[in-house]
């Protein structure tokens, strides 16, 4: 078929930061080739960087030899460089940025955002402690430096909410959001009620499935559950809210018994984030068993309140290497199709 | 609180206006009216029956208007808590005095616990509790959620609210 009617774009993007996650977008980005091409994208990765080291090639990295690399040894390193210099020095366009969280300081995130809109390059990301922290100076980077920044990745996973919120319900005015914005504590206390056990036996378990982490602080606290509403807070609401703003209680008091009395009496208990104008909350809360948020398992979901639309309800992974892929993948799309 | 009451007017002109105005004076808000104008009562008076919201403090003051306006009124059913709430309670709950906790809900005079549900797995262990708060209204259930969570906060005990979305 000629597609001379759609004009390709070329996108020359890098990769800093290749765990899970970015393995997953140079996944993804393999697979969906065709996909990007009808959009009228031609996506080239011109350089990955992990923590040891980086490969750079300005004509096109073979992504699969930098996956199979990157199983074999534990690095993607040809080179000795790291992600700022990568972000610095090559030419490309798009920095797809996707380091862990460090959200005490930004970490190495805080530093490679900045770097890629001094340099004029767009961001995509999956990191939330940077803008947990900096929301307004980055945002004020990029504008200065007209460049774009996504970073739907950093709430929910793959479950729509900032696009969603900013594109499809655009013209609404947003009362609140509240919904379950951490899969562990969801799934945590969703084993407790069906096995009537304690909190600590389901920790153990969601550990050994690799559901939750060696160290589940900023999970089953309701650290990483605050740090998206900061970002939803900020990014939707407008405001200049950090993490001490946000009133935090996580799940590690939550007893089976609590659940069964809850039960008893029509709810489910859940991790509860809240977010409206002059208020952010993570909370235990009874939600009514036949309630929209009332969602099982690992799934994340949010509520939106509207005046125009109503009520809108979304439900969706909210973790996974492939699933945030897709939130990376889609943001880079609406960057730069036509 | 929501109010029903029957009322007896006299068959002449003017009757209900008489009836509704000490209503309306005193910021009640009127739910329904209905009006049997074809039936008689044995005193030959005509029976309406009325359903409105009033401050407690106020139903008094109503009745004896509509007695002074020569209104006779037959029956009144107050319905006093117009809200249910429900709240779990996690934490050392009775060594913290239970009775204490309950009474600084009972003592705001505008909501009482109704139900208790006590789990105590273990004596060492956090026992689980959820109760039933009924309020006047939902301002007053709020308020009323925000006293227990501050006797709660001093007794170490964590708070357990609903949602506030109504259910889609």
């Amino acid at each position: 078929m000629h597609k001379g009617d759609i004009s390709m774009r070329k996108v020359r993007a890098s990769i800093i930061g290749f765990g899970s996650v970015g393995r997953g977008v140079a996944e993804v980005i393999l697979q969906k080739d065709d996909e990007l091409k009808s959009l009228g994208i031609d996506l080239d990765v011109v350089a990955i960087a992990d923590s040891r080291g980086a490969e750079i090639n300005t004509e096109g990295i073979d992504l699969n030899a930098s996956l199979a690399r990157k199983s074999e040894t534990g690095t993607v390193a040809i080179e000795d460089l790291t992600g700022e210099y990568v972000i610095r020095n090559v030419d490309h366009d798009l920095v797809i940025e996707t380091t862990p969280t460090d959200i005490e300081t930004g970490g190495t995130g805080l530093v490679n955002m900045l770097a890629a809109f001094e340099n004029g390059r767009d961001v995509v990301t999956s990191n939330k402690g940077p803008l947990t922290l900096k929301y307004q100076e980055l945002m004020k980077a990029a504008s200065e430096a007209d460049c774009k920044f996504m970073f739907e990745a950093t709430v929910g996973g793959a479950m729509p909410i900032i696009n969603l919120v900013k594109g499809t319900l655009a013209g609404n005015e947003i009362m609140s959001i509240e919904g379950i914005l951490n899969g562990t504590c969801n799934y945590i206390l969703t084993r407790m009620m069906e096995e009537k056990a304690s909190y600590e036996q389901m920790l153990a378990e969601s550990k050994e499935l690799g559901i939750a982490e060696t160290d589940p602080t900023y999970d089953v606290e309701g650290i990483d559950a605050a740090c998206k509403l900061v970002i939803l807070s900020n990014s939707i609401f407008g405001q200049n809210a950090t993490f001490q703003d946000v009133e935090v209680t996580g799940i590690t008091k939550i007893t089976p018994e609590s659940l069964a009395l809850a039960y008893d009496e029509g709810y489910v208990i859940k991790l509860i984030g809240e977010v409206r104008k002059d208020r952010l909350r993570v909370s235990p809360r009874l939600v009514p068993a036949s309630h929209p948020l009332a969602v099982g398992g690992t799934l994340n979901v949010a509520s939106v309140r509207t005046d125009l639309a109503g009520t809108v309800t979304v439900a969706g992974r909210g973790a996974g290497s492939i699933e945030t892929a897709s939130a990376i993948l889609g943001d880079v799309i609406s960057i730069y199709r036509e | 609180m929501r109010v029903s009451m029957d009322i007896e007017l006299k068959d002449a002109p003017g009757q209900l206006l008489l009836a509704l105005n000490p209503i309306s004076e005193l910021k009640g808000n009127l739910k329904s009216i209905v009006h049997h104008h074809e039936e008689r009562t044995p005193r030959s008076t005509i029976p309406v029956q009325l359903v409105f919201e009033v401050e407690p403090e106020n139903l008094d003051l109503i009745i004896s208007r509509l007695e002074e306006n020569g209104i006779g009124v037959a029956r009144v059913d107050e319905k006093r808590f117009m809200e249910h709430g429900a709240v779990i309670l996690i934490g050392h709950i009775v060594h913290t005095d239970i009775q204490d906790t309950i009474d600084t809900i009972d003592k705001t005079g505008f909501a009482e616990v109704v139900d208790i549900c006590l789990s105590m797995p273990h004596i060492d262990k956090r026992s689980s509790a959820s109760l039933k708060i009924d309020a006047v209204g939902r301002k007053e259930l709020h308020e009323a959620m925000a006293v227990l969570k501050e006797v709660a906060e001093k007794k170490d005990l964590l708070v357990i609210e609903p949602i506030e979305a109504e259910v889609a």
